[in-house]
């Protein structure tokens, strides 16, 4: 079998001397060549502007850019292309319901229904939607593990309009009950938006299987190029929203006064589009669906099970969420005793090790969790058992640093 | 850079230090300073009378350049004038941001606090160097705080 590894020119380079282990995929993962040939021949050979010209280049682009609409909407299995949206990033999508449903629809007296794990960009916008309209900003709390008990559900009540909720905590990797949740929110009547970026890159998501009425997420986080992301919306829901925002390509006849808009899903898309982006998203699928996410969930459990167990033999080592591998995504926060968390990843940083320090983008959920921040390793299909090993080789590294003991 | 100019015995030291790290009663200056991207958060707390800062301490958490640097600042600026501390704040800044680089000088100036020097070298963490030094400043900017007694 092929090595997987040899696919991403970027780990063949040493940090101060030390191979690089790059543990931050929950913040970007890493491109395949597989990925950057699909972009460097789109450039070299069908560069056009799609939709405008009716020379061969714009023609070319615009079956670039049309064909990885439609592979994105079999992946993902929504029903149809009019439902595929491409945006810069998931938190575009979000903005983009928030403008264009949640502005228009919400009036006072009204909830939105979000979850404390949610990253900033499933949570600003809603208390912008609710400043705006009058509506109220409700919140369901996990558990000490970072999963949503049942028994918040019970907040979506008949008041709801919207619930807009991870898939995937990017800071616990806790999955989120969707199913139950849509069911819940269509009891009520309520809209439901799900937050996929930490969840598409990983498993296979059926929006339709699902019900869900939006779903977001971003390119980047599965092995496309950053400036691409998608928003899935019900096409019955989508055909009744105005345009978030106004220009080239989203218009069907505009006059001195007036403008009569494009039809789906183009009204959503003004001015010319990131298609590189969009081509890397295509290459990505291809890759991702010949892997098999059967692989990938299994390569990364075994990674997540094998980490967990290498920290808990660290008795410094606290872990922040959950320490099975019951309904998990492969992220793992923990804090090191007496070292703050921008310490340890910058001492890991020094022997190549790359973590992410800090809040996460959820600064609400670390204070639920009373914790000022932690330090998250994340795991992708193209981690080894060797980079796990790294990982906890160094933090004996980073408590000898910083003045304690090795145990 | 050599983690070994980042995390000297010296910072170490300071950031381990307690002494400084407690609530002065009866401040009359107080600011809360925090670096919301990393989850450094402390408040300075400062006692000036005629012109003379003649307490100061600083609580809160942050990472080891943070709380070093804030437990170096006190020792330094303790008991100087409220116009020395500032003409000293602007140096440790100016150090920070490569505008001074006489080592000598610098040494001379803010004694243990040149140590920090090499933090220049290092972007992600200037922001924990300068939080307590920022924070300060902004104190002393202000009114003095009257309490009820």
């Amino acid at each position: 079998m092929k090595n997987i590894r040899d696919d991403f020119p970027i780990f063949n380079q040493e940090i101060n001397g030390h191979k690089l282990v790059y543990l931050d995929s929950a913040a970007t993962s890493q491109r395949p060549n597989q990925v950057l040939d699909a972009v460097a021949n789109y450039i070299r050979k069908d560069n056009g502007n799609p939709h405008r010209g009716s020379h061969i280049l714009s023609i070319r682009a615009t079956e670039a850019f049309e064909g990885v609409r439609e592979k994105v909407r079999k992946f993902i299995g929504a029903r149809s292309v009019k439902e595929i949206i491409f945006t810069k990033n998931t938190t575009e999508s979000i903005n983009l319901v928030g403008y264009s449903y949640g502005m228009n629809t919400l009036k006072t007296g009204d909830k939105i229904v979000i979850s404390i794990a949610e990253h900033h960009s499933n949570l600003v916008i809603w208390q912008q939607v609710a400043k705006k309209t009058g509506a109220q900003l409700v919140f369901m709390y996990v558990d000490e593990e970072g999963r949503l008990p049942l028994s918040e559900l019970e907040k979506i009540d008949k008041l709801t309009k919207i619930v807009a909720v991870t898939h995937m905590s990017n800071v616990l990797g806790t999955i989120f009950p969707v199913e139950e949740i849509v069911k819940k929110a269509h009891s009520v009547g309520a809209k439901v938006l799900i937050d996929g970026a930490q969840a598409v890159p990983h498993m296979k998501v059926n929006v339709t299987d699902l019900d869900v009425d939006f779903y977001a997420f971003s390119g980047h986080k599965m092995l496309s190029f950053m400036g691409v992301g998608v928003l899935y919306g019900k096409e019955e829901i989508l055909k009744n929203m105005e345009p978030f925002l106004f220009g080239g390509d989203m218009i069907e006849y505009v006059y001195e006064e007036e403008t009569t808009f494009n039809e789906l899903p183009f009204k959503f898309e003004a001015g010319t589009q990131g298609i590189e982006g969009v081509v890397s998203l295509g290459a990505a699928i291809d890759y991702l669906e010949d892997l098999t996410f059967d692989f990938i969930h299994q390569k990364e459990m075994e990674l997540t099970e094998y980490a967990l167990s290498r920290l808990k033999e660290l008795p410094y080592v606290k872990i922040i969420g959950p320490t099975d591998l019951l309904n998990r995504g492969a992220v793992i926060s923990f804090t090191v005793d007496g070292v703050h968390p921008h310490d340890v990843s910058t001492i890991l940083d020094s022997y190549g090790v790359g973590v992410r320090a800090g809040h996460h983008c959820a600064q609400p959920l670390m204070r639920f969790l009373k914790i000022n921040s932690s330090t998250r390793a994340s795991f992708y299909f193209y981690n080894t058992k060797a980079d796990v090993d790294a990982l906890i080789e160094n933090l004996e590294e980073v408590r000898r640093w910083m003045g304690y003991g090795a145990k | 850079m050599e983690l070994s100019s980042l995390y000297t015995q010296v910072i170490l030291e300071h950031n381990r230090n307690l002494k400084n790290k407690r609530e002065i009663e009866g401040y009359t200056h107080k600011e809360r300073g925090h670096n919301p991207s990393c989850g450094d958060d402390i408040s300075v707390e400062a006692k000036i009378e005629n012109g003379v800062i003649v307490d100061l301490a600083y609580t809160g958490s942050g990472c080891s350049i943070s709380q070093a640097s804030a437990d170096m600042m006190i020792d330094l600026l303790k008991g100087k004038t409220v116009q020395e501390a500032m003409d000293t704040i602007e140096i440790f800044l100016g150090m920070i941001k490569r505008e001074i680089s006489d080592i000598d000088y610098l040494e001379e100036v803010l004694d243990e606090a040149a140590i920090l020097q090499g933090i220049s070298n290092l972007p992600v963490r200037v922001k924990c160097a300068v939080l307590a030094w920022h924070t300060l400043k902004e104190a002393m900017k202000e009114d003095p705080i009257v309490q009820d007694k």
